[in-house]
């Protein structure tokens, strides 16, 4: 059987890949993906130590981030949708009217 | 299985405020176009009914759902502070969606939604279900934020919001999900006896570590802050003030239930992790604010050095400390809510009156605006006889008391620091000569109630603080 320890590194590493996605990425789609991505990264974890301490806890919170995910990715895409349609663009570079 | 009736009566406000959105939603496409205003008034019934179910709840007060949520004195106290702030936001923002041109029934909808998510947040016994109250108040939100979606400022300001907050609470559910590994449970009781019998590890630690980003995040503590300023900026005036008020409050109260009774055994690793953060708060907004123009830039500034001085409350770890993290979010709420309607009110239509030099000779223009607004700048800067004042005083000597001395200095100078930009503005009002030939629109009676009442309600705080001050100390009680 696979340790559990396993599950938890490669849950970081994709977690790592999704803070490092929205931190260096500039098209506004790739950086919720990146969110998707980290979202996910918690599933996994949540799936793997519910394995590990036989509850089934950890996997009804699966549903639960899942559900959430949903409906922040249409509210999410809403708003995308807003911005290229004002702007014609999906370079968050080009937002940047509110500045220090 | 179906839950005892009890657990319903628990959850009567966020059942109320839910059910009163869905109504706003059906009712609207039948409302006609120029009479939307009325869908605000189902609205604050809603908020009222809340109010009024309160009571219901706190009869039938204790665990429900199998321990996921809770309603105690805490609960109350915080669910009077994000239900009232909902009340006061809707009745102040009928002139500006009117002048907007966007009045329309989702506003109100949203606004109740996500005061129930608020509810839920003050209540959460478990992280999962905070994690639930986060991302329901939160969503709401985001949508809000971008409510005027013609205006470019206010996309980008959703936007941002929408990125940065899912962000941050990707990170708070990691922090969950370590959690759980090391505990085998996300119930805050559960969670504190697993680290009175084993200690805590590492994974717990890092888990702690993760869950304080989200909700710094949440709460707009440096070093989590960027986007908040951007946010207070580009989102409608009504929903900033609502912004600064509510979700604040309720991050604030998951967060104390979270260090002080899940993790309040491990107060020494988090004590210097707050430490740190309630002063880059304190600094960043000050000094940021004293460089800003614009007034409601400035307001968003200073409620991040707000949110520094809450954490400083937050450090000392007690009872005391977290009764004045309480009601200094109560004080706090009364005195921002009114000092954003006014900027709203002075905005006029497009916003397009936010730079200081709109403020000049509003002390002859419209003395009773000018007055309350130099009430709520005193307030915000801690003069004595408001509520600013008390809150101010009660988060010092709460952090004194547990010999958090440096801390309390560093507050102490910021204070000062702060007396700059809030007084810049008072002047102006009553000293400048007005540059620009326009006055505000006259103050409708929705805008006079609002200001009225958070008037009064910064007064009352800042001159009889004792039974306010006494409740929060019940709440603090009912924590442990």
């Amino acid at each position: 059987m696979v340790p559990i320890s396993y599950y938890i590194i490669l849950s970081a590493v994709l977690f790592g890949l999704g803070v490092i996605g929205f931190v260096f990425k500039r098209n506004i789609i790739t950086i919720f993906m990146s969110i998707e991505l980290m979202l996910n990264a918690v599933n996994l974890a949540f799936v793997a130590f519910s394995r590990e301490f036989n509850q089934l806890d950890g996997l009804v919170f699966v549903f639960f981030v899942i559900v959430v995910a949903a409906a922040e990715a249409a509210v999410g895409l809403a708003i995308v949708m807003v911005i290229a349609r004002n702007r014609k663009s999906l370079n968050v570079e080009d937002v940047n009217l509110l500045k220090f | 299985m179906f839950p005892p009736v009890q657990d319903l009566y628990r959850l009567a406000p966020e059942i109320v405020l839910c059910v009163f959105g869905m109504l706003i939603m059906l009712i609207d496409p039948f409302v006609a176009e120029g009479r939307k205003r009325s869908m605000g008034w189902l609205g604050l019934a809603g908020t009222v009914v809340a109010l009024i179910s309160l009571r219901w709840a706190w009869q039938n007060a204790g665990m429900s759902y199998s321990g996921l949520l809770r309603f105690d004195m805490f609960s109350l106290f915080v669910h009077c502070i994000v239900i009232g702030v909902a009340a006061l936001g809707i009745l102040g923002s009928f002139d500006y969606l009117d002048h907007e041109n966007i009045q329309r029934g989702e506003f109100y909808a949203l606004i109740l939604f996500a005061t129930a998510g608020m509810g839920i947040l003050a209540g959460a016994n478990e992280l999962v279900t905070a994690f639930v109250g986060l991302e329901m108040s939160s969503i709401s939100t985001y949508i809000l934020a971008g409510f005027r979606r013609n205006a470019l400022k206010s996309n980008e300001a959703s936007l941002k919001y929408f990125l940065l907050g899912s962000f941050a609470t990707a990170f708070f559910l990691y922090g969950v999900a370590l959690t759980y590994g090391a505990t085998r449970s996300t119930r805050f009781d559960v969670v504190s006896q697993a680290i009175a019998a084993h200690g805590a590890g590492t994974l717990l630690i890092l888990g702690l570590g993760l869950i304080f980003i989200g909700l710094a995040f949440k709460v707009v503590a440096a070093p989590f802050q960027i986007y908040g300023p951007d946010v207070y900026e580009g989102a409608p005036t009504p929903v900033t003030a609502i912004l600064a008020c509510g979700p604040k409050a309720a991050a604030f109260a998951v967060m104390l239930r979270i260090f002080y009774s899940a993790f309040g055994s491990t107060s020494h690793i988090w004590f210097w992790a707050i430490w740190v953060s309630a002063v880059l708060s304190m600094c960043i907004g000050n000094f940021a604010a004293i460089v800003q123009s614009n007034v409601k830039r400035m307001l968003a500034y200073s409620s991040i050095a707000h949110a520094g001085y809450i954490l400083v409350a937050f450090v000392a770890a007690t009872e005391l400390g977290s009764a004045a993290v309480l009601f200094y979010l109560a004080g706090y709420a009364t005195m921002t809510l009114g000092a954003f309607l006014i900027v709203a009110h002075v905005g006029g239509a497009g916003e397009r009156r936010l730079d200081i030099s709109d403020y000049a000779g509003l002390g002859t223009k419209q003395p009773w605006v000018a007055a309350c607004f130099s009430l709520f700048l005193f307030s915000l800067l801690g003069l004595p006889a408001t509520a600013g004042f008390l809150g101010k005083f009660y988060a010092f000597s709460a952090a004194l008391d547990s010999r958090v001395v440096w801390l309390v200095i560093i507050a102490g100078l910021n204070s000062v620091v702060g007396a700059y930009y809030y007084l810049k503005v008072v002047v102006a009002m009553y000293f400048w000569e007005p540059t620009k030939e326009f006055s505000p629109a006259p103050v409708q009676m929705p805008m006079f109630t609002v200001l009225l009442l958070t008037a009064l309600g910064t007064l009352y705080l800042g001159i009889l603080p004792n039974r306010v001050m006494e409740w929060a100390l019940a709440s603090a009680r009912s924590l442990r």
